[in-house]
């Protein structure tokens, strides 16, 4: 079977569209047949790497592959990059201003979410060029 | 419990998406501000008591399967916030008490 592809631009700038991709996403899982509770551990974790993008990143891509067996979801940014990944993926640690703070962000939670809700997580990043983060999901 | 069933039982009231509050079950119930905490620890069908009330939490309680948000201490829904919860059938209340006041309230109901 061929697999079934997503791509997502994801604004900058625009809190309002943040949930946008990680909605839709949940929305064709749904409708493909995956379970609940699957499809609702991809959501959250797009949806935490939606929301980076946004707030550190800068705005930037994701591309997503849907197969039976495996679901693959590429988030790609052209941000600052994380200068030490084993910190950012501490529970708690977290560089959000204090304007996004006060919009309920900040708990330094988002990226252990994203490990927690997915089977494999990869961050590839690199300071002043970008971050890449490779997730993969096996429904079995 | 319906999300209707426990409105009238606290007496709170509806902001939006009223509509849909007769079909959906509770299961449980998280207390929360911080979102990627709550994204992590509330549990699907949870009612989720918080005062934000930004378009970020409407996404929040599609994402995580919340059943409903009540907006405790007469917290403010914003405008957008509203217009999203009604485009994706998200039930929001408000009640004037605090989290730990109505969270009480809850745990003999549920
Ligand atoms: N795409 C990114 N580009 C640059 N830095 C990032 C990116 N994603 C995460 N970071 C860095 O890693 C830190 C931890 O990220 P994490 O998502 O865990 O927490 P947060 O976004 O700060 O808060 P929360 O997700 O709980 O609202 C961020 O504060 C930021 O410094
Ligand atoms: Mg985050």
């Amino acid at each position: 079977m061929e697999p079934l592809k997503l791509h997502f631009d994801v604004s900058g700038s625009d809190f309002t569209c943040a949930g946008e991709a990680s909605g839709n996403i949940k929305k064709a899982l749904k409708e493909i047949g995956f379970s609940a509770a699957l499809t609702r551990n991809v959501a959250i974790a797009v949806y935490e790497g939606e929301i980076n993008m946004v707030i550190h990143g800068g705005g930037g891509q994701i591309d997503v592959e849907i197969t039976p067996e495996c679901i693959s979801i590429v988030l790609a940014d052209q941000g600052p990059g994380i200068p030490d990944i084993a910190l950012a993926m501490q529970e708690g640690y977290s560089t959000a201003p204090e304007n996004v703070r006060q919009l309920g962000f900040g708990a330094g939670m988002g990226l252990p979410n994203i490990k927690k809700y997915t089977d494999e997580m990869i961050i590839e990043s690199e300071v002043g060029k970008g971050t890449t983060i490779r997730l993969k999901v096996f429904p079995q | 419990m319906t999300v209707e069933q426990l409105k009238n039982n606290l007496g709170l009231t509806y902001l939006c998406g009223e509509s849909a509050a007769a079909e959906k079950e509770i299961e449980g119930c998280y207390c929360g501000d911080l979102l990627s905490w709550v994204m992590s620890r509330a549990e699907p069908g949870n009612v989720w008591l918080t005062v934000m009330g930004n378009i970020n939490s409407i996404g929040v309680a599609v994402l995580a399967d919340i059943s409903c948000i009540i907006l405790t201490e007469n917290s403010v829904l914003d405008a957008d916030a509203k217009a999203r919860a009604q485009e994706q059938g998200v039930v929001i209340l408000t009640t004037a008490e605090n989290s730990y006041q109505l969270a009480a309230k809850i745990s003999k109901l549920i």
